[in-house]
Formats: structure tokens, sequence, C-alpha cells
């Protein structure tokens, strides 16, 4: 019974000394907050003509195929100069920035990206007259079965 | 108000499954179809499955002169693409002269020993993965189709047994979850039918392209079962069941799997 | 040796907005990850992606480890003129590839 005891408060303390430098490491959503703000400054960031496009349910948050579309003529008195990608819970905010122009003619970036656990994820765009539109998903991130052995 | 969204969502991804694996559809398929779209549209696109960067390698191997022969398999075996179609659906296979299955890694290790007089390739190594993932991307779009050689016959049921025999710390069978709980939910994952139709695999979880014997070893570890060392005969065993289980569905290799 | 892969139409119409895929191979390890020592394995991403046509920048992108092992970026481009379109990966422990690929424009 005793040994047995002990050894559970050996777990829970093992527990807690693994875990406790990964969350402080984590993003937070103020985090992501302060990280938007690095970004887009004191301007307002108003939703809408951007298209974010990842699986509800993901599979393995390893790799999640994600696609930004963004409306825009994209010319050169009116284009999406940039493209950044931002989550909450990974351990850091940024997830990429994406700079782009006229020459594009189309304002869609496709990549692939890791999530650590089930998040939302927020795309913003930053036009070329100054202004900032987003699009904001949350997404399920299931856990694989059967993995491999480290040792 | 989120989180009952979300809790809907789920009830009604479980209750699709439910009704999945109510409806009695026995049928054979692939772990490509219990998929997502989007990692469907992964392996499906050359220029996005990964598994390719290591197809792309494995075709400057196959033109590559090695070993003390220095003779690439080329040089004997010309264009992959016209000798080589087909290969990868009719192993494991017992070659010419030998009374054991190998499996294609195997073979292609022969080959290079017998012929190129060169060493060995180690299992797993990206060289060995990336001229099985070639050799295997010839015969995409085939039927498995296991030779009709009746000296593999007591193998095969060597690996039937395997395949259903009870093991380690949670006493389960790869029967157990893959026969008689295919389609059903582990957690979030859909159980899969264990096809080897997409072998070598570029897993997600992996975060690169592995072989069946590396995806055969997480099963063990997911049963709590100690792996069979790395050269045993088992994996080929297995595999052996496992292509004549699959015997007609069409390989996807380099496949793409979460 | 650079194992890249790299898709662009060969041939296009002036005017048409071709789509780029480019596909590397790298760990993009994290640095967040212990190792099976428990010691954490050091962070080996590609930080920079860039996309020139006929040396003119066309694309960038600045990568974190948020972005998936083995780098896929795919984005669209004016066919304007023919020539080269090049690629450069860059990042931690001095990694560098670059690629290029020709188009013929219309």
């Amino acid at each position: 019974m005793t040994p047995r005891l002990e050894r559970r408060a050996f777990l829970a303390a093992a527990a807690v000394v693994t875990v406790l430098p990964w969350t402080s490491a984590r993003a937070t959503p103020a985090s992501m907050a302060a990280a938007i703000k690095e970004v887009t400054g004191d301007a307002s960031v108003r939703e809408g003509r951007v298209i974010l496009d990842l699986p509800p349910l993901i599979e393995n948050g390893n790799t999640v195929p994600l696609t930004v579309s963004v409306e825009s003529p994209m010319t050169v008195t009116d284009h999406i100069k940039a493209i950044h990608v931002f989550n909450e819970k990974n351990p850091q905010p940024h997830v990429f920035d994406a700079t782009l122009g006229p020459r594009n003619g189309k304002a869609v970036i496709g990549t692939r990206i890791k999530l650590g656990d089930s998040q939302k994820i927020i795309a913003i765009a930053e036009t070329s007259t100054g202004e900032f539109w987003s699009a904001s998903a949350d997404v399920i991130v299931t856990l694989a079965a059967c993995i491999e052995d480290l040792t | 108000m989120r989180r009952v969204r979300i809790g809907l969502g789920l009830a009604s991804i479980f209750a699709a499954s439910f009704a999945a694996a109510q409806s009695g559809d026995s049928s054979r398929h692939s772990g490509y179809q219990d998929m997502g779209p989007a990692l469907q549209k992964m392996q499906d696109d050359d220029s996005a499955n990964p598994g390719m960067l290591f197809v792309q390698a494995g075709e400057a191997l196959w033109n590559q002169r090695t070993g003390a022969a220095n003779k690439a398999c080329a040089d004997c075996h010309r264009a992959a693409a016209a000798t080589m179609k087909g290969v990868a659906v009719r192993y494991p296979a017992i070659p010419p002269g030998t009374a054991k299955p190998v499996d294609l890694e195997g073979r292609i290790n022969l080959c290079r020993t017998a012929n190129q007089k060169a060493e060995p390739l180690a299992g797993e190594s990206r060289e060995l993965l990336a001229l099985t993932a070639y050799l295997a991307r010839q015969s995409r779009g085939l039927p498995i189709a296991p030779p009709d050689d009746p000296r593999l016959g007591p193998f095969r049921e060597q690996g039937a047994e395997l395949y259903k025999r009870r093991q380690g710390q949670l006493n389960l069978a790869c029967a157990t979850c893959h026969d008689a709980n295919a389609g059903k939910k582990l957690a979030g994952v859909t159980i899969p039918q264990a096809h080897p139709d997409g072998y070598p695999v570029y897993r997600l979880e992996w975060q690169s392209l592995g072989s069946l014997k590396r995806r055969l070893r997480n099963c063990l570890v997911g049963i709590r079962a100690e792996a069979y060392a790395y050269d045993a005969p088992e994996y080929v065993l297995l595999e052996l069941y496992l292509m004549d289980r699959a015997k007609g569905m069409k390989l996807e290799a380099p496949g793409v799997r979460p | 040796m650079v194992n890249v892969l790299i898709n662009v139409p060969k041939t296009a119409k002036r005017g048409d907005v071709v789509e780029i895929k480019a596909l590397i191979l790298h760990p993009m390890e994290t640095g967040f990850r212990p190792g099976t020592n428990g010691r954490i394995i050091p962070r080996n991403i590609v930080e920079r992606f860039s996309a020139t046509w006929n040396g003119t920048e066309i694309f960038r992108m600045t990568m974190t480890p948020a972005i998936a092992a083995n780098p896929f970026v795919s984005f669209f481009a004016v066919a304007n003129e023919s020539g080269t379109i090049g690629f450069r990966w860059s990042g931690d422990e001095g990694f560098l590839a670059e690629e290029s690929v020709t188009i013929t424009v219309a």
C-alpha cells in the first residue's frame, strides 16, 4: 500500500516537473494578441475578405494543410502585401509571415503547419492601403493511436 | 455556447461512425478512404505528396553506379517504368535459388550484395526507403497480386497465425482491432482495416516516409508487446498474410496516412 | 544532396496566373521536443523561403517551428515573360538550398 502511494506521489511530482516548463513556453491567447499587435500596431482589424481553409477535424497535428485566400484585385495600387498566421496554443504564437504583391495575381497561399492541440487559428491580411482583414478557425486535433517507441 | 457546439460536433462524428459500423458493410477498404479530403488530396497530388521527395531520390539512386561491381540498378534493369512495373505488388516472394520469402527491401539488398557487390542498405535508411518508394511507385494503381507460389503457403499461414495471436500487456491481436473493430473509433481516430496498400507511406505522425515494418513495430508498441527484432522473420510473415488479405486492392505507394 | 520538388507549368500564356508549388526535404525540428536522452533537441528549421522571377523577388515567407516537416509552399504568379523562376531556402545550422526552373511564356 505504502510503496504504491509513494510511487503515485512520485509520478505526480514528475508530471509537475515535466509539464510546468512546457506550459509556460506555450502561446496563450494573450501572447497571440500581443503578436498580432506587433503586426497591426494600433490599426483596427476587420473580419472579412479572408478565407482560412483548414480541416475542422485534424487527423494529425504534425502536418495540417492550410490555405489562406484573400479577395483582392492584386493591382499595383490595390493589393495584399502580407499574410500573417497566428495560433493560440503552440509554444509560439507566430506560424508564418508571407510577403506578396501585384506580381502574384491572386492572394492565395498554401502551406502545412503543426498544431500541438485543439485551438483557434487566425489569418490576417494587410492591404497596400494599410487595412487589416482577418479570418479565424477553431480546429480539433486528434492524436494518433499507435506511435513510435522512443527507446 | 461554444463548448456546446463542439460537443454536438463530436456527438455527430461519433454518431456517423457508429452508423457506418452498424451498416454491416464489411467490404475491404483502404486507409485512404478513412482520411479526410485534405489528406487524400495530399496523397493524390504528386507535386504535394511528400513521399515523392523519396521517389525522386530513389530515381537518382537507381541510376547511380555503386559497389565493387560499379553497376547501377539501371545498368541491368534499364528503365524502371517498364521493367519494375508490377514488381512491388508481388512481394514478399521467394527469390530464385533461395527457400525463404523476402520483402521488397530485402530483395533490393539481395541485388545489391549479389550483383552490385555493395554493402546492404540499413533498414529504414533514407536510401533504402527511397529505392523502395521508387520501385513501389512504378506499380501505383496496380492490383496487389501475391505470387502463385505453393512454397509461400506455409509462411502465409504462419503470418495469419501471428495476426490472430493475442500478445502484449493489453492482450490484443492484430485481428482484435483491424478485423473485429475496424471502422470504429479509438479516441478520435478511425481504426483502419490495416491493408498494406500504401507502403512505403508518408506517415504524418513520423513526419517522414517509413516501411510497413516500422508501422508494424508501432502497432506492437501500441498493444504494449515487445516488438520483434529488426531482422526477425515475423515481419515478412505478417506482410505475406496482409498482402494476401489485400489481394486485388490497388497499390497507392507512396501513400499518405495520419 | 538537395531534395526539392518544384511544380510550375512549363508553358503559359502572357498574363496567365500560374500556380507554383515547392516542397523540400527538411526535418523542421522545433527546438521544443526532448530527445531519447531527455534533453531538448536543438532547433533546426528553415527560416526563410523566397522565389524570384528572372531575378525579381515575387514571394517571400518567414517560417517558424510551427511549419510542418518537409515544408510545402504554394502561391501564384502572373506569367509576364519567359525565363527562370528561382527558389531559395535558408535557415538554422547554415542551411541553404537553391533550385530553379524555366518557364516559356508566349
